[in-house]
């Protein structure tokens, strides 16, 4: 039986066999139409949604499913998606944003940060924010200024938000649905050099947790820690790593905020060294969080200070210049090289 | 009705309607609108020069685009955000300008740069990934044209303060229209949306800057309709504002090249700030990377094929009696453009690696300093084999 991944169709089909094989973009597809499906408060807005489908496509269908009151095709202005999706949630909606790329989710800044975040605090609990943002970030696809950037410490450095990122097709299809089910708001990542990328989705059962950090690769001399598209440059990293007969444990953050340090700690209390990678310019990023906090906390077991490999301190480059400005495996194994020679 | 069927059906009507400055009809025949009536002095005062001069504009720009979206295809740019369609917007509202004037484009304005002085090349630049900015606008030979700005609608607010910046220095408002300057923004109907441009319209009228608001409403914000944007005319926001605003036929180059003379000229002379909306459409695809059959009926794209600007002008221009060596001759123009643009883009270098750490600050920044170091002595250890 071969119904298109994602429809009705193949879900119900699923549902039987349980398990699917999905690109990420697809599996964030049949998340939301879950989501759509079994709660009917839950929007979708965003800008070319709709007919279109987002320009990834990652909404495909849904509208043509839905209707054009649950998945909207909204004005063209980021601040106006956020600021009217915090007034649905007060109406008893769970809308799910859609930022068209990362560098366009500062229009909204002030609606994410000032109102969103703050909204349940400033209302003493009498109001929750379930709402969505999701942003597709990240480099390594080539193209024009404000399309590739990891704006993540942005929002890890706001209280009030839950930020998340999956890197594989079940994180997707799960995290979705787990992140329009919280309470909070959740800004929700998506790798999208990865969308293309395809992996097995388990449609019965959820694996881990939304806030959960997971162990992606065994290993005993470091360990790698990072989110989203890095999690496939560290798994390179440690297959280079072990041709050379050094061994890399390898950890999927998964959630930015909170970050679940249990997985982490136990590994560096195993490896005693550690090294964070992570798009984003490194300085008061979330890798300088996590090494701090692991610092902090494993002092003693550590060999050698926690390291990190980051984009540059300088604003992401023209097209050109990204495979220089993006940490590859190459970096990460210098980095790895240099906490082993310590 | 959905949306796409409202909105074609919205600017129909609204084409027809008799507020909308036309000169020439769809067919090239001089048929001026109601609303173009006092325009038609400046219109009758244009040398023939000057009306094939547009003429020549447009179809020297149309091959230079298509030209680039090939080179997109062929692997060559990230992206190309095509042109075609909005000829006449361009050509008639920048040709208005003066030297003195500053031109604040969105990133589809290849027309306007080219006509300002820019380096068609400089644009292919952009878009193939080897620099942000592509041109310097404090160069004289650049037209004191702005570069690209690709977040919807920012620019209208820093064309705004420019434009204060103009009223402050009293550079506008003097009495003397070679000295006098003036700025012309362009953003699209999508772009109308953004609280950026509210806000620059609210400083504009606040401020009484000499500034053009020029919104080419080409009908599509990727594959929204512009019916989602606004249930009024476009052009009534800047009246909302407190400014004169005019709606042309974006696909006719004398309107656009009369109204915005005007607009601009009153803007020089202390009046204040003008809207212009232009009605026109994008015949392309959005970028390059857009399939506009997802959203849009090919009934639509050959009802606006009709209205083809160059065609229009082509028409006016031959009931004219222009030469058929004119004709030929601007063919020939546009045919070494478009090549003489194939063969430079394909002499583009790289760039130098080091470029990233370059300007992010303009006075030395200690961490900027150490990265750019590590990434010598990183990519050295590599040459030398010592990785
Ligand atoms: C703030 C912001 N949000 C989203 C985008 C993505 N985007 C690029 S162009 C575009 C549509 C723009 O439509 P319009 O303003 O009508 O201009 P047109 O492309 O039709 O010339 C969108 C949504 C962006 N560039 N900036």
């Amino acid at each position: 039986m071969t119904a298109a991944p994602g429809t009705a169709a193949a879900t119900a089909a699923a549902d039987e066999a349980g398990i699917e094989n999905l690109p990420i973009s697809r599996a964030l597809n049949a998340g939301m139409r879950r989501a759509l499906a079994e709660n009917d408060r839950v929007l979708l807005m965003g800008e070319d949604i709709g007919r279109l489908g987002g320009v990834f496509r990652v909404t495909e269908g849904l509208q043509a499913e839905f209707g054009e009151r649950r998945v909207l095709d909204t004005p063209l202005a980021e601040s106006g998606i956020v600021g009217t999706a915090i007034g649905l949630a007060m109406a008893g909606f769970r809308p799910v944003c859609e930022i068209q790329f990362d560098g366009f989710v500062f229009p909204a800044f002030d609606q994410i940060t000032s109102q969103l975040a703050k909204f349940t605090n400033r209302h003493e609990g009498a109001l929750q924010m379930p709402v969505v943002i999701r942003i597709p970030y990240g480099g390594h696809i080539g193209a024009i200024e404000h399309h590739q950037e990891s704006p993540e410490a942005y929002f890890t450095h706001t209280p009030g938000l839950r930020v998340v990122s999956p890197s594989t097709s079940n994180d997707a299809y799960w995290m979705i649905q787990d992140a329009i089910a919280s309470a909070d708001p959740v800004i929700f990542l998506e790798p999208k050099s990865k969308y293309w990328q395809k992996g097995e989705v388990d449609t019965r059962a959820r694996a881990l947790p939304l806030h959960a950090s997971r162990l992606v690769r065994r290993g005993t001399d470091v360990t790698l820690v990072g989110h989203g598209a890095m999690v496939t440059t560290l798994l390179q990293a440690a297959a280079l790593a072990e041709s050379e007969g050094t061994s890399c444990e390898v950890i999927d953050l998964r959630s930015l905020s909170p970050v679940d340090y249990g997985p982490i700690l136990d590994s560096v209390r195993r490896t005693g060294r550690m090294v964070y990678a992570q798009e984003a310019p490194g300085f008061t990023s979330l890798g300088s969080e996590v090494a701090a906090t692991v610092m902090e906390r494993a002092f003693y077991a550590l060999e050698a200070p926690v390291l990190r490999v980051s984009g540059f301190d300088a604003p992401f480059p023209p097209a050109k210049l990204e495979g220089a400005f993006l940490p590859d495996a190459d970096r990460v194994l210098e980095a790895v090289d240099r906490v082993l020679a310590y | 009705m959905t949306q796409t069927e409202n909105s074609v059906q919205d600017h129909a009507s609204e084409a027809a309607d008799s507020a909308v400055v036309r000169v020439l009809a769809p067919d090239g025949s001089l048929a001026p609108s109601a609303a173009a009536e006092p325009y038609l002095e400046i219109i009758e005062s244009l040398s023939d020069a000057e009306l094939e001069g547009f003429y020549r504009d447009m179809v020297v720009i149309r091959a230079f685009d298509r030209q680039a979206t090939n080179l997109q295809r062929q692997g060559q740019l990230a992206l190309w955000p095509p042109s075609l369609g909005q000829e006449a917007a361009q050509v008639g509202s920048v040709r208005a300008a003066r030297p003195q004037d500053h031109i604040f484009p969105s990133y589809r304005e290849h027309v306007v740069a080219r006509i300002r002085g820019v380096d068609v090349v400089d644009i292919i630049r952009v878009m193939r990934g080897l620099t942000h900015g592509g041109w310097d606008p404090t160069d004289p030979r650049n037209g004191n044209t702005h570069i690209y700005t690709l977040v919807l609608g920012s620019q209208t607010l820093h064309a705004t303060g420019l434009a204060m910046g103009l009223v402050f220095d009293g550079k506008c408002g003097t009495g003397d229209p070679e000295r006098d300057e003036a700025v012309v923004v362009y953003y699209g109907d999508g772009a109308s949306s953004q609280g950026d441009v509210h806000e620059a319209m609210v400083f504009a009228a606040s401020y009484n800057t000499p500034e053009v608001f020029f919104l080419q409403n080409n009908q599509w914000a990727i594959s929204v309709p512009v019916a989602t944007q606004s249930r009024s005319p476009l052009h009534k926001r800047g009246e909302g504002y407190g400014m004169p605003s005019i709606p042309i036929d974006g696909n006719d180059v004398l309107a656009s090249y009369a109204v915005t003379r005007v607009a601009l000229e009153e803007a020089r002379s202390g009046a204040g700030p003008r809207a212009i909306e232009a009605l026109t459409y994008r015949m392309g695809a959005h970028t390059t990377s857009d399939d506009p059959t997802k959203y849009r009926t090919s009934d639509e794209e050959l009802s606006w094929v009709r209205r083809d600007p160059i065609a229009r002008m082509r028409a006016f221009l031959e009931a004219r009696g222009a030469s058929s060596d004119f004709f030929t001759d601007v063919d020939a123009e546009a045919d070494a453009v478009a090549e003489d643009t194939r063969v430079r883009t394909m002499q583009l270098d790289g760039i130098p690696r080091n470029l990233m750490f370059d300007h992010v600050y303009s006075e030395p920044h200690p961490l900027v300093d150490e990265q750019r170091q590590w990434l010598a002595d990183y990519e050295a250890s590599f040459e030398e084999g010592t990785s």
